[in-house]
């Protein structure tokens, strides 16, 4: 691996609450090259709030806090906001979950992309709509002059999750963040949009984090992966490793889920254990 | 050693508010509403409101003890006297006690403001819920009715409803309700639209749950706290508008100690004798507030989505 | 087979009118035995969901028929139709009534049908589902997911009903939660000897739930297969094959 590209040390995240401040994340560390890092984790784990804090979306209440949060040598913790708006979607982009609320309702795909190349780089108007065609060509959209002139609500969940993968990555990002990509597509139309991320991806190097609750998912695709449980990463292992797990709550997470080769009677309901939780503060 | 049971029993029932799990039903109804009471306390303008109100109905309860005088009674010896320590707010031209009159005004300022409120609200709740679940014909029927109400200017309206009854409050108060139900409808039906095709109703159909049921016991209770937001928000304006009315005389009748009233007679000597008129109007936009600042901190109280 | 206790024939069904006629199912037929688990898998828009409203009477726009124990269903659907049939929904965040308290979310099935012993069978539907009596003193949004399902649940089964219909059941829920209510439904249906239809996207639940799948997409069933013709991929269709190479792996192209 060479230099990290993105570096966290003891990322803390706690919200206000009525008794005083409640965590969202308890100390959190990684290290990102060029590669895919897989955050795998149930609802309230903190994956997705780890993808936030590190794009500085989270909201103002939320306390943040780190030894160290650095994008390849600029410190994402103390950067002013005005940094951060050209780092946002220039240098780290986002790819949410549903395209048909991150997309704005009201434009083409086309406007769309083509502001988001101009807005990060020094593009000329018919250069961005150059780029922009290219890019959708990019995301195996067969006929993009067609598709540039659609609005969001006439793409299939597909499309607009390739549409959404154009407009983020057409600044060239160093890093992306994509929080659930698949999640609201269908089955046969998850592998294609995979397929695309991470061809797009390695394409241009960058780095990619995965947020899912996929473990089977994120164990395909991934090449690393962080396993969070309550704030906290309870384990780290290589993502071909993961239906080898050792930390119980990851082998109770592969346990949970209905196999697909053979008949069970009953399935693995994990127990939570306390200790998980307790083990690294000590 | 006296009062250690009194303060066992109150942390008791602290605990038993607090609990985490409630055990009764009467635990668990009760929890809510302490919540919401907490959630009130922490919202200073609402509490402030909230004060205001319960101040009024003390004062609507036990006004006639505060004063010596009596609200009609005239004396022209004392007439236009400024504000004083026998008067405190002063008299009015026929040597009335004006604090006297507005103490009493509170119990008709009130009384018209509830009645109102109980009119148009079910009125309002029970058309627009109705509407809004059933849809089809029912809901054009009620919809077009509440435009025509709609159309015209609230005031307008009540001014031709005691055009055709009479003058007097309980026309008026007539009058008003019929102006204030179809904003509360349109309000009730829009919220019972969002809930008709959600799965808990669809989930009560499918116990064989009658449209009655339905309407009455999942829909209206949805729509419930945003009428009540929105008729104590509007309470401002029902006051206003029956001072309006008796401003105009064509609502309470003098000498009745009507705020409305009070102040339209006050009128022709606000440049020499001022407290005659401010008084009252001070009294209107008072209790306007209230409500206003009540209903705001209702809102937050009585929606437990982001709870 | 023995008399089924549920049989679809030739159900469609249309929303729309004229240019703008969007066919959701199209002559889905199908018939469940008695205590039997039946799966229908399909993505999105593929009509599964539809099935299951137009069998509830959610929705009455069909056309075909809905045969229980071999007569059809009434249309309106009526009380000894929902005595019989009941349904769990996708979503325990929008199933529950926000602002009734769970005991009277469970009270309202028992007053609609005049049972007595009302407490006794709300406390006993609720340890059957696995929650302490006290849950009946909470609202919904005092409750985690699982909780919430098992709320629903337990309502479903209040008025012990023959059929249930389950629509999507766990994939609002995470993994370890969906395990337990997975479980749970396998254990009511095997002990009250209870006969499921079951809707659902994921090819794991459905597998590991229901003997027999019946696969739909765009409104049309296209194939009908057991799941250990499933599990080993012994599939007829294209459709199917696609569907299960796709669930298997997450890459296509690896």
């Amino acid at each position: 691996m060479s230099e990290p590209l993105l570096e966290v040390k003891n990322l803390r995240v706690a919200y206000p609450s009525a008794h005083g401040y409640s965590d969202a994340l308890r100390g959190i560390s990684f290290a990102l090259g060029r590669e895919k890092l897989g955050i795998v984790g149930e609802s309230g784990s903190g994956k997705s709030t780890a993808g936030r804090a590190v794009m500085r979306l989270l909201p103002p209440k939320a306390r943040v806090t780190a030894d160290a949060m650095q994008l390849s040598g600029v410190d994402l913790l103390n950067a002013s906001e005005r940094k951060m708006r050209d780092i946002r979607g220039g240098r780290i982009a986002m790819v949410l979950q549903d395209p048909r609320y991150a997309l704005n309702p009201l434009k083409t795909v086309e406007s769309q992309i083509v502001e988001s190349c101009r807005i990060h780089t020094r593009a000329s108007r018919s250069e961005a709509r150059d780029r922009a065609l290219a890019m959708l060509e990019d995301v195996r959209i067969r006929d993009p002059q067609r598709v540039a002139r659609l609005y969001p609500h006439e793409l299939s969940g597909g499309m607009g999750q390739r549409v959404m993968i154009a407009m983020m990555l057409i600044p060239s990002p160093e890093l992306v963040i994509a929080d659930e990509p698949t999640s609201a597509l269908d089955v046969t139309v998850r592998g294609q949009i995979l397929d695309i991320l991470n061809e797009r991806v390695e394409a241009q190097g960058a780095g990619l984090i995965f947020i899912s609750h996929d473990l089977p998912l994120v164990g395909d695709f991934c090449d690393r992966v962080l396993v969070m449980y309550g704030g906290q990463v309870m384990e780290e292992l290589a993502a071909h490793e993961l239906a080898r797990a050792t930390h119980p709550y990851t082998r109770a997470l592969n346990a949970s889920l209905p196999p697909l080769d053979r008949r069970v009677e009953e399935l693995i309901v994990p127990e939570h254990d306390p200790e998980w939780l307790s083990e690294r503060r000590a | 050693m006296t009062d250690t049971p009194v303060t066992s029993s109150r942390t008791s029932l602290r605990a038993w508010l607090e609990a985490p799990a409630a055990s009764t039903p009467r635990q668990a109804r009760a929890q809510a509403a302490w919540r919401g009471w907490k959630r009130l306390l922490a919202n200073r303008a609402a509490l402030a409101g909230l004060i205001v109100l319960i101040l009024l109905v003390v004062i609507a309860a036990i006004g006639p003890l505060l004063t010596p005088y009596s609200p009609m009674s005239q004396d022209l010896s004392v007439r236009l006297q400024p504000p004083s320590m026998l008067h405190p707010l002063g008299t009015d031209d026929l040597g009335r006690d004006i604090m006297t009159r507005i103490l009493y005004g509170a119990r008709i300022t009130l009384m018209m403001a509830l009645l109102v409120a109980l009119i148009a609200g079910p009125i309002g709740l029970i058309m627009g819920a109705t509407a809004g679940y059933l849809g089809g014909w029912f809901d054009i029927v009620a919809m077009r009715l509440v435009d025509i109400f709609l159309s015209f200017p609230s005031l307008i309206l009540a001014l031709a409803f005691v055009a055709a009854l009479g003058p007097g409050i309980e026309n008026a108060v007539i009058a008003i309700a019929l102006s204030a139900w179809p904003p509360i409808a349109r309000l009730a039906r829009a919220e019972a639209l969002t809930v008709r095709k959600s799965d808990y109703i669809a989930a009560s159909r499918l116990q064989g749950a009658s449209s009655t049921r339905l309407i009455l016991r999942h829909v209206m209770p949805i729509c419930l706290p945003s009428v009540v937001i929105r008729i104590t928000l509007n309470m401002a304006g029902i006051i206003l508008t029956a001072a309006g009315l008796g401003f105009l005389g064509l609502g309470a009748q003098p000498p009745s100690p009507e705020w409305g009233a009070m102040l339209a007679s006050g009128r022709q000597f606000m440049l020499t004798n001022w407290w005659l008129a401010a008084t009252p109007g001070a009294a209107i936009m008072l209790v306007s507030l209230a409500f206003n600042l009540l209903g705001d901190g209702l809102r937050d109280v009585l929606d437990p989505r982001d709870e | 087979m023995t008399a089924p206790s549920l049989e679809i024939v030739n159900l469609s069904v249309a929303f729309g009118s004229d240019r703008a006629r969007v066919q959701a199912v199209d002559n889905a037929g199908f018939r469940v035995a008695p205590g039997e688990s039946f799966g229908i898998i399909g993505e999105s828009g593929s009509g599964k969901s539809t099935i299951l409203r137009a069998i509830s009477g959610l929705n009455d726009e069909y056309d075909g028929s809905v045969l229980i124990d071999g007569r059809a269903a009434p249309r309106p659907r009526n009380k000894a139709f929902f005595k019989n049939v009941q349904m769990v929904f996708q979503d325990p965040y929008s199933s529950l009534h926000p602002r009734r308290m769970i005991r009277a979310t469970l009270m309202e099935p028992l007053e609609i049908h005049r049972f007595d012993r009302r407490d006794e069978r709300i406390a006993q539907a609720l340890s059957d589902v696995g929650l302490a009596p006290e849950f009946a003193y909470r609202y919904p949004h005092q409750l985690s997911g699982g909780q919430r399902q098992r709320v629903a649940v337990a309502r479903a089964l209040l008025l012990e009903p023959r059929i249930m219909l389950l629509d999507e059941p766990t994939s609002a829920l995470d993994v370890s939660v969906q395990a337990g209510v997975l479980n749970l439904l396998n254990t009511l249906r095997l002990s009250r000897g209870l006969t499921y239809v079951m809707v659902s996207h994921d090819l794991r639940v459905i597998a590991h739930m229901c003997s027999r799948i019946a696969v739909m997409t765009q409104g049309r069933i296209v194939e009908e297969l057991s799941a250990d013709d499933l599990r080993s991929q012994n599939a007829e269709q294209d459709y199917t094959r696609e569907l299960i190479t796709a669930s298997r792996v997450a890459l296509a192209a690896e």
